[in-house]
């Protein structure tokens, strides 16, 4: 048994909320099973690149053992509607719901606990039952935060909707254990910012479930900026459900964190449906980013398009498995894959694997990768002109990445989404390695 | 200006550069002809200070500072500007930011000061307007998508906004028809000034038709076997290279 078990299984025992909405026995069994089945290891086909061994030896107290915080919090992009959690609790004074069109509900887990809604019950007692499925469990035991989001029939949100999840150098290693349910109901659209973002040399262990429900027509612009503190452990897993023509577009922007897993699952049930896929990952130092993604075509015409790229220096080390099923039925579809990464160091490393698997027939599917350093022609080029060495780094290296932010839909976002990855790319003034 | 010296220059582990001498001043035009693999593009790149180049003897000194300690930026603030035979393709770098992020660093290195985008907007469209170019090739990025004509003509372009005082013009007439040719030595003519110098290098004559030059060197197995007037230029077009080979066969010979 390890460590970081131990502590979690400790603090259940004073869970508040622990038995709301029936849920007592589903989180009992669901931490019995952690950990009785313990936390993945590298021999575990999925989890073989990263190993959970130190952080499998720290301690974790839960939110609500931890003393609350009154230290000053930079959300970074104070942008509304908002909601705000600091250290895996809702901020009640930092969050801001005006402007909250008609047709949108927006509110944590925990005020979700105390009502009676059956569809928080389906989410959060939920079986895993996968063998690799260890923080899963956990996250099922000890998730009582999270968000909300629900938006109506034929609702179009033109704003942004901001998650900003905020920790803080409190002193103690706190666990958070969140769980967001996003269900767009049909033909509705909206683009929701999750943001993750730390303050200083806090060490926190981030452990993040969301579940997307997209219905018939429903699109969804999913933003999702990782600025997580450098010390923390963000263990994530992403489901997206869409029914017929609906659409997600995905942009995750994994930029900090000192170890990051972020499992992506997207299930295109529907005809028609389509998934639009965008990730930038910026690893530096010793960061180690792993993104498990599994795009599932099911249904006829169903469409995908993912795009990955990965910029790894220092010592660091970045992940992509990026697998696509394409079920047996789903005729005509569309799948398209490429990941482009660039190695900044010698010592850095890059493991991108494609995996395509074909069932059906009619079928369009391509998939490419390439790996490689910054142009030296290019770079040599820019400086005979007069720019000094660092800053045409700089410029091809932000030029490598820039096209992912151009399908932002929103100016302003983009715009602050620049801002932000040009701050976390160069590391506010380091030369770029 | 600029003074090269028995300079020699290898690259990976090949002599390229054998003890070439030349000596260019303010205001002329000096070209360089000489057959495929004379050398003509090492000097260029050398000059420039493209890394790759192991400088084995001799010296360069511009405006009397030793060239070869500085790095390309350096060079490049310093008045030095290489058109590239093969300008490189940049995706996502636009040309105009990257155009004023380059003079600028040339200006604050300088100890100038910057020029904001109205500024700089104002030069841009001057030059643009001097070498007859459309505004489009503003918005696109650096060389992206360019045909080889558009991308001699942004060499020239560039050339004309940094304001070089040695321009270095790699084989800019390789790959252009006559009309292109044309436009691109149209561009360098107005640039001609009585305190910029320019080094032509070109396998060809038929440039120097629009670009009168001052000298003529012949560059041959690594050094300059032959200067002279523009004569010298026709007289090559006439013959050919193969008596300059004669010339020089002996100690090919030895070696």
């Amino acid at each position: 048994m390890s460590a970081l078990l131990d502590s979690l299984a400790a603090g259940f025992e004073q869970l508040p909320r622990r038995d709301a909405l029936g849920l007592g026995a589903s989180r009992r069994e669901a931490l019995d099973a952690a950990v009785a089945e313990g936390l993945p290891t590298s021999r575990q086909e999925r989890w073989k690149y990263t190993s959970l061994r130190a952080l499998e030896q720290r301690q974790f107290m839960l939110p609500y053992q931890c003393e609350a915080t009154v230290a000053d919090v930079d959300v970074e992009l104070p942008l509304a509607p908002r909601l705000v959690f600091v250290d895996g609790s809702f901020d009640v004074l930092r969050s801001d719901l005006r402007g909250l069109p008609e047709g949108v509900e927006l509110q944590p887990l925990s005020r979700g606990l105390q009502g009676d809604d059956p569809r928080e019950v389906n989410v959060l007692g939920r079986r895993w039952e996968e063998d690799d499925a260890g923080f899963w469990r956990l996250n099922a035991a000890l998730a009582v935060e999270g968000a909300l989001l629900r938006i109506g029939p034929d609702v179009e949100v033109d704003a942004p909707l901001h998650l900003v999840f905020v920790t803080t150098a409190g002193g103690q290693d706190v666990g958070v254990h969140l769980r967001h349910r996003i269900e767009l109901r049909e033909g509705s659209r909206a683009t929701l910012v999750e943001h993750h973002v730390g303050q200083g040399g806090e060490r926190p262990l981030l452990n993040s479930v969301s579940h997307v429900h997209l219905k018939p027509g429903a699109a969804l612009e999913h933003v999702r900026v990782q600025r997580a503190a450098a010390g923390a452990s963000l263990i994530a897993r992403t489901e997206a459900v869409l029914a017929k023509e609906a659409t997600y577009r995905l942009l995750s922007l994994e930029l900090g964190a000192a170890l990051s897993r972020h499992e992506l699952a997207i299930d295109l049930q529907g005809c028609d449906a389509r998934a639009e896929v965008r990730g930038l990952v910026r690893s530096r130092e010793r960061q180690h980013v792993d993104t498990q993604l599994m795009l599932r075509h099911q249904s006829p015409q169903a469409s995908s398009d993912t795009q990955w790229r990965a910029i790894a220096g220092g010592r660091s080390r970045a992940i992509f498995h990026g697998g696509i099923l394409i079920a047996e039925g789903a005729d005509g579809s569309d799948a398209q894959l490429e990941t482009r990464n660039l190695l900044l160091t010698d010592s850095a490393e890059i493991d991108a694997q494609p995996v395509l698997e074909i069932h059906a027939d009619e079928v369009k599917a391509s998939h490419g990768a390439t790996i490689g350093q910054l142009d030296e022609r290019a770079l040599f080029y820019l400086r005979s002109r007069g720019l000094p060495e660092v800053e045409a780094r700089r410029l091809l290296v932000f030029a490598f990445c820039r096209s992912l932010l151009e399908g932002v839909s929103d100016a302003d976002l983009q715009s602050q989404l620049e801002r932000v990855v040009k701050k976390s790319l160069f590391n506010d003034g380091e030369a770029v390695a | 200006m600029l003074k090269i010296e028995n300079l020699h220059a290898r690259v990976e582990g090949r002599d390229i550069l054998k003890g070439l001498t030349l000596t260019v001043k303010p205001g002329e035009v000096h070209a360089i002809m000489g057959p495929n693999g004379a050398g003509k593009s090492t000097l260029g790149h050398v000059l420039a200070g493209r890394d790759g180049y192991e400088i084995t003897e001799g010296s360069v000194s511009f405006n009397g500072v030793d060239l070869l300690d500085m790095a390309p930026e350096e060079r490049a603030a310093a008045g030095v500007f290489l058109a590239m035979q093969y300008p490189v393709e940049i995706p996502g770098v636009n040309n105009t930011y990257f155009l004023r992020s380059a003079l600028n660093a040339q200006r604050r290195s300088r100890g100038q000061e910057e020029l904001d985008s109205v500024q700089f907007l104002k030069l841009v469209r001057e030059k643009l307007a001097v070498l007859h170019l459309k505004d489009d090739l503003l918005h696109r990025a650096v060389n992206e998508g360019f045909s080889g004509g558009e991308k001699k003509r942004n060499e020239i372009f560039q050339m004309a906004v940094l304001e070089p005082t040695l321009a270095i013009l790699d084989e800019t007439d390789s790959g252009l028809d006559i009309d292109a040719l044309k436009a691109v030595a149209e561009g360098v003519n107005a640039q001609r000034t009585p305190e910029r110098a320019f080094i032509v290098i070109t396998h060809y004559q038929r440039l120097l038709d629009y670009i009168k030059p001052d000298v003529v060197h012949v560059l041959a197995d690594g050094r300059i076997v032959e200067t002279g007037g523009p004569e010298l230029a026709l007289q090559l077009e006439a013959q050919g290279y193969d008596w300059i080979r004669d010339r020089i066969a002996p100690e090919t010979a030895e070696a």
